[in-house]
C-alpha cells in the first residue's frame, strides 16, 4: 500500500488534490481512498488530506502516520506544523516553491532523506501562468507523477478533467503538464514518458 | 457502474435511483454534501418526479417526510447529530404510525461541548424510537443499503434509518459501484402505501388511544420489528442475488468460526479491525470479529449463536452512556445471557478521535490476555482527566472543557 499525505491551506485545493490522486490510482484499475483532515476548515488553516492506493481493497480508515509521500503546498507551514512527521526514510517530499531546498532552508532533509526523492516545484507560478489563478494543488499532481512514478500524467490528466470539465479542467491539464516536464528536466529525465 | 467518488456522493446516487418523491432536509455536517447533490439532481430534473423542500429545522424535515408518506409518497430525509435529536418528537411519530420513510444519518457527536466529528452518539440516542438502524462499514455498503431500505421500509411499514460514519465515509473518497436504474426497479417496486391519506375519503390517523389499546398498539411496533429480522435477511438475499455482492443483512462474521475472541463492533471501524485481526492471526492468535449490519431491531439469537463458542467478547462502541458504560454491550449481553464468557466493553473513537491498528492491536493483545478492565476507555488521556478532577476537588473550576483545552495547549506548545 502507498500513502500519501499533502499539506496545505484552506483554499489551495487541499482536499481536492487528495481526490484527484485516488481519481488517477482508480483510472489506472486500482484501489485508492482519499479523505480529509476533518474539521472546521477555513481559509488560510491548515489543512492535511490523505489518499490510500493499493492493489486491494482498502479497509483500514484511521488518518496516516507514517506516509510514504509528502506534497507541501505552502512553505510557510514548515515552520508551523511537523509535516515531515512519520515519512519514511525512502519517503518522496514535493515542496511547492520557486526556492530549492537548499534555498529553503531544509538542505539537512538530505541526511534524512533520500535527495533524489526530494524536490521543489515552482506550482504557484505554474498557475499563475496557465490557470490565471494562484492555486497550485492540480498543477503539482504533475509533479507528483513525475518524481514517484507512482501514477502517470495522463491519469492525472483524466482525473483534472474528470472532475473539472471544461476550460478550467484544461488549464489545469497544461499547467500539470508543465510541471511533470519540470520535474523530469530537473532530473535530467527525457519530458515525454 | 465503477465509479470512484465520494461517499455522500454515492449515497445521494443511490437515493436518486429509488425515484423518491419528496425530499425534505435541514443541511447540517456532515450530511450537507448529500442533500446538496439531491436538490442538483431534483433542480436539473434527473430525478424527477421529485419535490424538494428546503425546510427551516430538522422538526420540520421530518414532519414534511412524515406528511408526504402519509399523502402515499415516497419520502426521504437526512440529518446528523443535533439535528436527529432536534427531530426526536417526530421520529416518533413517523415509527408509531408505522410510516416507511428512509432517513440517512450521518454519524456526529452530540454537544455540548460542540463537535461536528464522528461517533455513533446520534443514532444511539435513538435505538428505541421504533425506526429500523442498519450501519454501513464502507461506502459501498452505504449506498447499498439505501437500496434495501425502501423496499424493507415499505415491506414491513416502519422507516428505516441508514446509519453511515460522518467524514470517515461520507467525505472519503472510494471505489463504488453504482446500479443501473433497471436494476433498482426490478429490485424496489413502485411504493404501495398501506394506507393514504386523500382528502376524498378522509380518515384520521395516529388519534388519541386510551389504556385500554395503547400497549396492544405500542406491542405492534415491536411485532413488526421482530418480523423485520426476517425480512431484512430475505432483502439481503435477495439484493446479493440481484446485484452479485453481499451488502446488509443481520451479522458479518469476520474470521470468526473457531475464534476464541471476538470483537464486536458496527460501521466503518470493522475495516480497521479487520486488517488488525489479520495481523494477529498471522501471528496465531485466535480472534475474529462480529460485525453488526442492524441494530435494531437487535438480532439476539443471531448474535447468541455467532458468539457462543467463544472465550472471550470484546465489544468496541463509539457511543457512551453516561452513568453505564456501553449500550451496544449492554444489548450484546442480553443476547449471552446465560451464557459464560468474558465479556469486555470498549470505549473508543468519541467525538472524531481516530481508532488506528496500533491503539487496536494493543487493545486486542490485552483483551486475549484478560487484562482489559470491564469498561475500558480506548487511548483515554488519564493524566489530562485527572487534572481536572483534581481542580475540581479543590473547588470551583469554571467550564470543564476550558480548563481542558487550555491544559493540551501547554502541552502541545512544550512551554511552562
Amino acid at each position: 500500500m502507498f500513502q500519501l499525505r499533502i499539506h496545505g491551506r484552506g483554499g489551495q485545493g487541499v482536499v481536492t488534490a487528495a481526490e484527484l490522486v485516488s481519481i488517477a490510482a482508480f483510472v489506472e484499475g486500482r484501489h485508492a481512498q482519499a479523505f480529509p483532515s476533518f474539521g472546521s476548515e477555513r481559509s488560510g488553516a491548515p489543512v492535511v488530506s490523505f489518499c490510500r492506493i493499493d492493489d486491494r481493497e482498502i479497509r483500514v480508515r484511521e488518518p496516516i502516520s507514517e506516509p510514504d509521500a509528502l506534497i507541501i503546498q505552502d512553505p510557510t507551514l514548515l515552520h508551523q506544523v511537523d509535516v515531515f512527521g512519520g515519512l519514511s526514510d525512502d519517503g518522496y517530499i514535493l515542496i511547492n516553491s520557486s526556492r530549492s531546498l537548499q534555498e529553503l532552508g531544509l538542505g539537512e532533509l538530505s541526511e534524512r532523506f533520500r535527495s533524489e526523492r526530494m524536490l521543489a516545484v515552482p506550482a504557484t507560478d505554474l498557475a499563475r501562468e496557465y490557470l490565471g489563478r494562484p492555486l497550485p494543488n492540480a498543477v503539482l499532481l504533475g509533479g507528483f507523477a513525475a518524481l514517484t512514478g507512482l501514477i502517470s500524467i495522463d491519469s492525472v490528466a483524466a482525473a483534472i478533467r474528470q472532475k473539472f470539465p471544461g476550460p478550467v479542467g484544461e488549464r489545469n491539464v497544461v499547467a500539470a503538464r508543465k510541471a511533470f516536464e519540470h520535474v523530469r528536466a530537473e532530473r535530467g529525465e527525457p519530458a515525454r514518458a | 457502474m465503477l465509479k470512484q467518488e465520494e461517499g455522500s456522493r454515492a449515497v445521494a446516487e443511490a437515493v436518486a435511483l429509488c425515484r423518491p418523491e419528496v425530499i425534505c432536509a435541514y443541511p447540517i455536517s456532515p450530511q450537507t454534501h448529500i442533500v446538496e447533490h439531491l436538490s442538483d439532481l431534483v433542480r436539473t430534473h434527473d430525478l424527477d418526479p421529485c419535490e424538494y423542500v428546503s425546510v427551516e429545522s430538522e422538526f420540520a424535515a421530518m414532519s414534511v417526510a412524515i406528511g408526504a408518506s402519509a399523502a402515499g409518497a415516497r419520502a426521504y430525509t437526512a440529518t446528523a447529530s443535533q439535528g436527529l435529536l432536534y427531530m426526536a418528537e417526530a421520529l416518533y411519530n413517523a415509527s408509531g404510525l408505522g410510516l416507511p420513510i428512509v432517513m440517512t444519518v450521518a454519524n456526529r457527536a452530540i454537544g455540548a461541548p460542540i463537535n461536528i466529528w464522528n461517533d455513533h452518539s446520534d443514532t444511539m440516542s435513538q435505538r428505541d424510537s421504533g425506526w429500523v438502524q442498519l450501519y454501513a462499514e464502507t461506502n459501498q455498503e452505504a449506498l447499498d443499503l439505501h437500496i434495501q431500505a425502501y423496499r424493507l421500509a415499505e415491506e414491513i411499514s416502519l422507516p428505516v434509518m441508514v446509519c453511515m460514519d460522518g467524514f470517515i465515509l461520507t467525505h472519503a473518497y472510494e471505489r463504488v459501484d453504482v446500479p443501473t436504474q433497471e436494476q433498482v426497479d426490478a429490485f424496489l417496486p413502485a411504493y404501495e402505501p398501506r394506507q393514504v391519506l386523500d382528502p376524498a375519503e378522509p380518515v384520521t390517523i395516529g388519534a388519541m388511544v386510551g389504556p385500554e389499546a395503547f400497549f396492544e398498539v405500542k406491542y405492534l411496533a415491536h411485532a413488526k420489528q421482530m418480523q423485520a429480522l426476517d425480512v431484512i435477511s430475505e432483502v439481503a438475499a435477495d439484493f446479493a442475488a440481484a446485484f452479485r455482492r453481499e451488502s446488509g443483512g443481520l451479522l458479518r462474521p469476520y474470521r470468526a468460526d473457531g475464534a476464541e475472541t471476538i470483537v464486536v463492533a458496527l460501521g466503518s471501524v470493522l475495516g480497521t479491525i479487520e486488517e488488525t485481526i489479520d495481523e494477529l492471526r498471522d501471528e496465531g492468535v485466535s480472534i475474529g470479529a462480529l460485525g453488526i449490519k442492524t441494530f435494531r431491531p437487535f438480532p439476539l439469537d443471531e448474535v447468541r449463536e455467532a458468539l457462543a463458542d467463544a472465550k472471550r467478547v470484546i465489544v468496541l462502541e463509539k457511543a457512551l452512556a453516561v452513568g453505564i458504560g456501553g449500550i451496544v454491550s449492554a444489548n450484546v449481553r442480553m443476547a449471552l445471557s446465560g451464557v459464560q464468557l468474558h465479556g469486555y466493553t470498549v470505549i473508543a473513537g468519541l467525538g472524531g478521535r481516530a481508532i488506528t491498528q496500533q491503539s487496536l492491536r494493543r487493545l486486542f493483545k490485552d483483551g486475549v490476555a484478560d487484562k482489559l478492565k470491564p469498561l475500558t476507555f480506548l487511548d483515554m488521556d488519564w493524566e489530562l482527566v485527572e487534572r481536572e478532577l483534581e481542580r475540581m476537588r479543590s473547588g470551583p473550576s469554571g467550564p470543564h472543557e476550558q480548563n481542558m483545552l487550555r491544559d493540551i495547549g501547554v502541552v502541545a506548545a512544550g512551554s511552562h
